[in-house]
Formats: structure tokens, C-alpha cells, sequence
């Protein structure tokens, strides 16, 4: 599946346009890999996606919820993704355009993001947190403005996550 | 802690706390204090109640009665309020963003007076502005100390914020330094303690883990307010803590009466702290 967030890419490109100094608009391609797990009662995941700059903000790229229950009750367990939520989500509205969307079946989901960020030192880190089941984290280091692609996996509720970064 | 400490506080805090709530440990414990959630239906239940394990429900229900402030400092409610033979439950509807704070505070003055010779003792209860009524025409010396007590709890929906913390300047009250519903395992704690308004140093602070039933050792730490009446926690491991923070109490024999003449405040509360 891939998607693009076009309201992000016009910031993006607009701001290597105007300030001087930022990276050259660059695209983060990520691939997740949702296990397909046995278990008596299985929920798919909640999943947040967001780029934490060494010593710097962090930025939401993607959330996975159950964005269809009446009354936006699906947000209430945004909580459990628990270190997004601390660094990022706890500042956010619900639904988001652009960032937040559907929870996702077990398989291998391919998106791309084109964030505003500066050359540096950047942790991209995927969240997953599971209805009855556990919560996840993958980590994946990359600097700015190189290219170049890196992956890292979960042992339980993430499979094979990889990262490709594109100028 | 030794049992006979736990004995010797044990009496310090019967005669220091008002009559609802004596003895032993009072805790609030919220379902949850880090709350996310857009919809008009979430809620946090508290139990409350008095107990010698954290948390759990074996002695007594809390007696007083609740109140909520919420993120903007104006009153919120309580609902469905239930006391039970051992614990109080009640929910607090979330639909503001910010940190709520739920809490009850009680003053009160205990102290002894001679009447014709013979030393009595302030009835329980006695508070401030009745105690020219109690004391009898003829009385002498006439010693009291003014006994605080305030338990609270912070629950966030949404980013952390500091409304709730203006200190009224009555017994001791947090100021937060790391906010209260932003604690992770890993990462120091610090708060500063005011007594009557001003930061205040060699105050007593207990902290201990909940879960002491299915442990062998207290795992208490025994903490005091430095010069800036700041302390600083570490945790042990994620969780609940009940954190205690008392004016000094001088040791004296057990069961004996506190000696009258001073401040004495008692400030609980109940803090979650996150895993990684």
C-alpha cells in the first residue's frame, strides 16, 4: 500500500524552496511488517510512525487506529502506544489529516513520507501496541541529508520494518 | 520500615489526622493518570480508602469527601460515589485537556489546656475557628498545634499542565519540577514541597511501591527536602507509589501524645510511574 500526503509534501517543498540552510526535500520510504500471529482473540495493532531528531523535536509521520468507532472512542486507547504518546501524540488532535488512518491486517504495508527535516542525526521508530495483546518498539537510526537504506525488526508485535532514505 | 516505626507513625498519624480518616495508610488510586481519548465518554474511577498494604482494600473506605479541579482551576464533580465496607469508589468524567487534580484537605486543631489543675485535651475534630469555643473560661496553659492534612492525585488527558499546582498556602502541597503524570522509569523525579506556602527543608518523605502483598521486603524509600524543599526520587520499577510527605516528628515514647506546641502536616499522594 502506499500513500501520499500531499498537504505534507507542499510544506516540504516549500520550505527547501524558502529556507535556506534545510536539506533538500527528501522521502522516507518505510516498509512494516505486521505479524500474523495465532492467538484466541487477535485485534490489529495500533501503530504510530514518527522521526525523533537527536536532541530535537519529534514529528508524528503516521498513526493506525481504529479510526471508525462512534464517537471517536478509538482514541482512547492511543495511550497504550505509550512512548509515541509521550513524545509526540499527547500534543495532537484526533483524527489528524494526513497522519492518522486505519488500522492495518498482518502483511507487509509500504508508505512514504516527505517530512520537513534539516540535515542531522534522526531515530525513526515504529510503535505497535495490541488490544489484549503486548507493545512493541523498533528503532532505526539515520542522518540527514545522506541517502541509503536500513532495517531493523520486532520480536513480537512487529515483524521486518526497513527504512529508505531518498533525496 | 521496623514494625514498631510502622507502630510509632501508626499513633503520630491518629492523633495528627482528623477523625475520618486514622491510622494506618490513606491512598487515592486512580484507574489511570496519562488519559488520551477525543470522545465526550472517558472517565477515571478512583478507589479510596485506608489500608496497611498498597493498594489494597482491608481496613477502612475513605470517609471525606472528594473534590475534582479541573484543567482550567474551576470545580469539577464527582460521580457515582459508593462507599463500600472497605474502599470509596467514584469516576471523574474527562472533557477538558490537561491535568485534573482530585483531591481532599482537612485542617484541624488537637493541644492540651490545665482547668483547675488537671491537664485535658482538645476534643477530637476541634477545628481553628471553633477553638475559642471549646476551651473553657479559666483555662491555662493552653498549648495547640494545627494539624494539616491534604491527599491529591493528578490525571492528564492530553499534554501535562500546571493549573492545578497554585498553591493555596495551607499544610504542604506539591510544586512540580518533573510533572507528577510524566514519570518513566529510568528517568529522576523531582518535585518541591511547600509548607504553608513557602519551600520547606527536613520535611519527611516516604515512598513506597504498591504491590507489598506479593513481596517480602517494604522497598520504602526514606527521603527529606533539601535546603530549596526539593527531594528527588528514583524508581525501582514501573508502577504505582504512594509518596508521604510529613513535617519532622520528633521520636517519643509509644502511644505517648505528640508534645502541643508546632505545625504538623501530612501530604499524600498516589503516582504512576510508566514503563519505557
Amino acid at each position: 500500500m502506499q500513500f501520499r500526503v500531499t498537504g505534507l509534501t507542499a510544506t516540504a517543498l516549500g520550505a527547501g524552496l524558502f529556507a535556506p540552510g534545510m536539506a533538500a526535500a527528501q522521502t522516507l520510504d518505510v516498509s512494516v511488517t505486521i505479524p500474523r500471529l495465532t492467538v484466541a482473540e487477535y485485534h490489529r495493532p495500533y501503530v504510530a510512525i514518527w522521526v525523533e531528531k537527536e536532541g530535537g523535536p519529534k514529528q508524528t509521520l503516521a498513526v493506525w487506529y481504529d479510526v471508525d468507532l462512534k464517537n471517536n472512542e478509538g482514541t482512547k486507547w492511543l495511550r497504550d502506544i505509550r512512548q509515541w504518546w509521550r513524545a509526540s501524540g499527547r500534543t495532537m488532535r484526533f483524527p489528524a489529516a494526513g497522519v492518522t488512518g486505519a488500522t492495518k491486517a498482518p502483511g507487509t504495508h509500504k508508505v512514504s513520507f516527505r517530512p520537513k527535516l534539516g540535515a542531522g542525526n534522526y531515530t525513526l521508530v515504529v510503535e505497535a501496541a495490541r488490544e489484549v495483546g503486548g507493545r512493541e518498539l523498533v528503532r532505526i537510526p539515520f542522518s540527514l541529508p545522506k541517502g541509503g537504506t536500513a532495517r531493523a525488526a520486532g520480536k513480537s508485535e512487529l515483524g521486518a520494518v526497513t527504512l529508505t532514505v531518498k533525496r | 520500615m521496623k514494625l514498631r516505626n510502622i507502630l510509632i507513625a501508626t499513633a503520630v498519624a491518629a492523633v495528627a489526622i482528623p477523625a475520618s480518616v486514622q491510622a494506618h495508610r490513606q491512598w487515592m488510586l486512580p484507574s489511570m493518570t496519562v488519559v488520551s481519548g477525543e470522545g465526550a465518554d472517558v472517565w477515571v474511577t478512583v478507589d479510596a480508602a485506608v489500608s496497611n498494604d498498597l493498594f489494597y482494600f482491608e481496613h477502612q473506605p475513605l470517609r471525606a469527601e472528594p473534590l475534582v479541579m479541573l484543567p482550567d482551576g474551576s470545580a469539577g464533580e464527582v460521580k457515582n460515589k459508593a462507599q463500600g465496607r472497605y474502599r470509596t469508589t467514584f469516576d471523574v468524567q474527562i472533557q477538558q485537556r490537561g491535568t485534573y487534580k482530585i483531591f481532599y484537605a482537612s485542617e484541624g486543631v488537637m493541644g492540651t489546656y490545665k482547668l483547675n489543675g488537671e491537664e485535658k485535651r482538645l476534643p477530637r475534630g476541634t477545628t481553628a475557628d471553633k477553638l475559642a469555643s471549646v476551651i473553657p473560661a479559666g483555662a491555662t496553659d493552653v498549648r495547640t498545634t494545627t494539624a494539616s492534612n491534604r491527599n491529591e492525585i493528578f490525571v492528564t488527558a492530553g499534554e501535562p499542565t500546571s493549573t492545578v499546582f497554585k498553591p493555596v498556602g495551607k499544610g504542604i502541597e506539591l510544586v512540580p519540577v518533573t510533572h507528577p503524570n510524566d514519570l518513566v522509569m529510568g528517568e529522576d523525579a523531582t518535585f518541591q514541597f511547600l509548607l504553608d506556602g513557602k519551600p520547606t527543608p527536613d520535611l519527611t518523605v516516604t515512598v513506597i511501591p504498591g504491590g507489598i502483598r506479593y513481596r517480602d521486603q517494604l522497598n520504602q524509600q526514606d527521603l527529606k527536602t533539601g535546603a530549596d524543599g526539593k527531594v528527588t526520587v528514583k524508581w525501582g520499577e514501573p508502577g504505582m507509589y504512594w509518596v508521604n510527605v510529613t513535617t519532622p516528628r520528633p521520636a517519643r515514647a509509644e502511644g505517648a501524645p505528640p508534645a502541643p506546641g508546632g505545625r504538623r502536616a501530612s501530604y499524600v499522594t498516589t503516582l504512576e510511574v510508566m514503563a519505557p
